[in-house]
């Protein structure tokens, strides 16, 4: 998918992707002649289409991560997956309100979606993951409800 | 206002900053790669449900990683009604390492892996919001959770891995496009003549996705008496012989129905033979 500036025949550079977390998603493109701005503004269905394939509009920022579809997509038992040491950088603190936060997140996936926020967060040196920073890693990496 | 006048997606050069066909390009070579260490993946599929296919797939995974220097997998791809990983006695939870996801190990060493291990007790098969026109996307999350059972579970060097699949035509179909060295398929049948149709569709299905045909097996083909031994018809028919015939494919071997342990694999006789005939028309 490209978006052309039709006033400038400019191809838009991606900008940034938004999940508002009610199952839409945007994106917004700019045209790097001009700046205009025109955002694509994605319903339920087409968000769920593109993610059930496995694929991320933008581009992917992130490896995938093993059984990443499954475990986002599937409702599962809670025991399912033993994510044992495998979450990432020991570096990487988490807050109480964080934490808080991730024990709400269905634990069938939470051991993935740990290792994702701690990853994000070491290659940018925050030492400390806090609800700001998994708003911010969230909005990045596309991470849909979690 | 006249027409406005812009440039197709070929016309502008640059880059596709979402590379969606990259994406899914690099999906399909983690599938390729990750079943490098795999000499054969084989399907065991029917064109109906009921006949026991999962029941033939956990006996020859058993029965091959039961002989010596055989390593054996089983992906249960059968996902709204998986019972291989209980019928080899896998468990969870599956562990989770750099390398991807551990399979359960179950009976004989066989390395399994299905939703029945991921799934809650007794429920069925179910995706997150929303549930709207759920039948448009189902399909696709259900292809995107078999390639990563091919893909992101550690597989490790495997002499075999047999995939059960779902009742139906098409699943031998779907799974050629991932994985394109697949050696073949075994066929099971019940003796019915609604099973034979039903199955020829598949078989059918299955030549034309050129999947080679290795051998049929018709189970339930008798009823075994668990006193003196005597087997009797169970089904009007001879599935078995009759697809053998038509498609020119070896009938591998008539399994008799054993009432007495329905869910344990036929007894070692037929089972010794069943594997046996199932070795010998491997590539």
């Amino acid at each position: 998918m490209k978006f052309l500036c039709v006033d400038c025949d400019e191809q838009m550079g991606f900008e940034e992707r938004q999940e508002p977390g009610d199952g839409t998603f945007g994106a917004s493109f700019t045209c790097p002649r001009c700046g205009h701005k025109v955002a694509m503004l994605a319903n339920p269905m087409e968000t769920q289409l593109v993610g059930a394939l496995g694929v991320q509009i933008g581009g992917r920022t992130l490896d995938e991560q093993p059984m990443e579809l499954t475990r986002r997509s599937m409702i599962g038992r809670d025991d399912a997956f033993d994510d044992g040491a495998g979450t990432g950088p020991a570096t990487v603190r988490w807050s109480t309100e964080s934490e808080e936060r991730l024990a709400k997140v269905p634990n069938f996936v939470r051991g993935m979606v740990k290792k994702i926020y701690v990853e994000w967060a070491a290659e940018r040196g925050i030492r400390e993951i806090t609800p700001a920073v998994m708003d911010e890693a969230r909005t990045d990496l596309g991470l849909e409800g979690m | 206002m006249g027409p406005v006048n812009f440039r197709t997606y070929n016309e502008v050069k640059g880059d596709d900053r979402s590379r969606l066909v990259a994406q899914v390009t690099a999906q399909r070579e983690r599938v390729a790669r990750r079943l490098e260490s795999v000499k054969r993946v084989v399907v065991v599929m029917s064109g109906k449900g009921g006949v026991g296919k999962s029941h033939i797939a956990a006996t020859l995974g058993a029965g091959v990683a039961s002989r010596p220097n055989q390593r054996v997998g089983v992906l249960d791809a059968d996902l709204r009604s998986p019972t291989v990983a209980k019928l080899l006695e896998a468990h969870g939870p599956l562990a989770v390492t750099g390398e991807g996801v551990e399979p359960a190990v179950g009976r004989v060493g066989v390395r399994v892996v299905s939703t029945d291990l991921l799934l809650e007790e007794s429920q069925p098969l179910r995706w997150r919001e929303p549930q709207s026109e759920r039948f448009v996307w189902r399909g696709v999350l259900e292809s995107g959770a078999l390639r990563e059972f091919l893909s992101d579970v550690v597989w490790g060097p495997l002499d075999l891995l047999l995939v059960d699949l779902p009742p139906g035509a098409d699943g031998s179909v779907d799974l050629k496009e991932l994985v394109p060295n697949l050696v073949g398929a075994v066929v099971v049948t019940i003796p019915s003549e609604e099973a034979r149709r039903s199955v020829a569709r598949t078989m059918r299905s299955a030549l034309e996705a050129g999947v080679p045909l290795l051998g049929i097996v018709e189970n339930m083909s008798g009823y075994q008496c668990d006193e003196c031994g005597t087997v009797r018809p169970l089904f009007k028919g001879t599935a078995g012989a009759d697809l053998s015939s038509e498609f020119g494919v070896p009938l591998l071997a008539r399994v008799p129905f054993t009432p007495i342990t329905p869910d344990a694999p036929p007894s070692d006789g037929t089972a010794a033979e069943l594997v046996e005939a199932f070795l010998g028309v491997l590539p």
